[in-house]
């Protein structure tokens, strides 16, 4: 089969002009539109209408990027799995793009009011005695959360935390990469993480209370 | 959105499996390819490149990024 090719060949042919490289670039696109249909099943289905325009798009992308980045390679697995690898990215990138593309942020996080604003709420079912405990946990929470995050970090726990959205939409929609959104919030858990230790207050504690 | 309790839930359980060193998603991508061919072979195991878990673990699109790669060489292994 033409696609059974060594890593070594696959970068020889992609890196020759000529017959070659027409037939490697073929089969490249032949292994992203056969593979791309067991990553989106969760997402969108093969017969729906757009599957197949998403699919010529991601694979006509992907190729554009392997081809200027085939020297980032290194080797580590089969050649492939590295250009899949890329075109799950860029498939699933446009697939939250589209899913988000009318939510505002501001929109959700003026909603919000604070963070575990009007959303984080006590259960009135539970009972008086319960329901105190849980609003003094809550209130607990909410004043680390002010106290120890920036807006901008808060902004994002909101939309990614109790919105589900994507970091890589967050970050578009708050003009940062979602590699720096990351460590945004990679840098809010842990100030929360160090200020409820030095509180005394343990994940169990406040959990117990609402179990 | 989810209820009260869930979201505090995995608030906390983030917050309980956070690291001072974590890797980004920049050199998370760097590593997927391999990665996730070890776990289509099921090598995964704790030893094996933890802050990879661990980040998968912190963050959900790379997660998903993740199992649909693992869903394609798993179908190419059938």
């Amino acid at each position: 089969m033409a696609e059974k090719r060594t890593n070594s060949e696959w970068l020889s042919d992609l890196r020759t002009e000529g017959f070659e490289k027409d037939d490697a670039l073929q089969d490249l696109r032949a292994v992203i539109v056969r593979g791309l249909p067991y990553a989106l099943t969760k997402w969108l289905s093969s017969s729906d209408p757009q599957f197949y325009d998403l699919v010529e798009e991601v694979a006509q992308e992907t190729l554009l990027r392997v081809l200027s980045h085939l020297d980032t390679f290194k080797g580590r697995s089969q050649f492939t799995t590295w250009v899949q690898k890329i075109a799950v990215r860029l498939a699933i990138t446009e697939l939250r793009r589209k899913r988000w593309q009318d939510t505002s942020l501001d929109e959700l996080v003026d909603t919000e009011g604070s963070f575990f604003g009007s959303r984080l709420m006590v259960d009135p079912a539970v009972g008086p005695e319960i329901a105190t405990e849980q609003s003094e946990i809550l209130a607990q929470m909410r004043r680390l959360i002010t106290e120890e995050l920036t807006e901008k970090q808060q902004k994002a726990m909101i939309a990614v935390r109790i919105h589900g959205m994507p970091i890589e939409e967050a970050a578009r929609k708050m003009d940062m990469t979602r590699n720096a959104l990351y460590k945004l919030l990679h840098d809010a858990r842990l100030r929360l993480k160090k200020r409820m230790e030095e509180e005394g207050i343990t994940a169990d504690d406040v959990l117990a209370v609402f179990e | 959105m989810q209820p009260t309790d869930e979201i505090l839930k995995q608030l906390l359980h983030h917050l309980g499996k956070t690291k001072a060193d974590e890797l980004g998603c920049d050199e998370l991508f760097e590593l997927l390819d391999e990665y996730t061919e070890a776990a289509a072979r099921g090598q995964i195991t704790e030893q094996l490149m933890p802050l990879v878990q661990q980040h998968l673990d912190q963050c959900h699109d790379c997660c998903e990024e993740f199992e649909a790669l693992l869903s394609i060489l798993k179908s190419e292994a059938a």
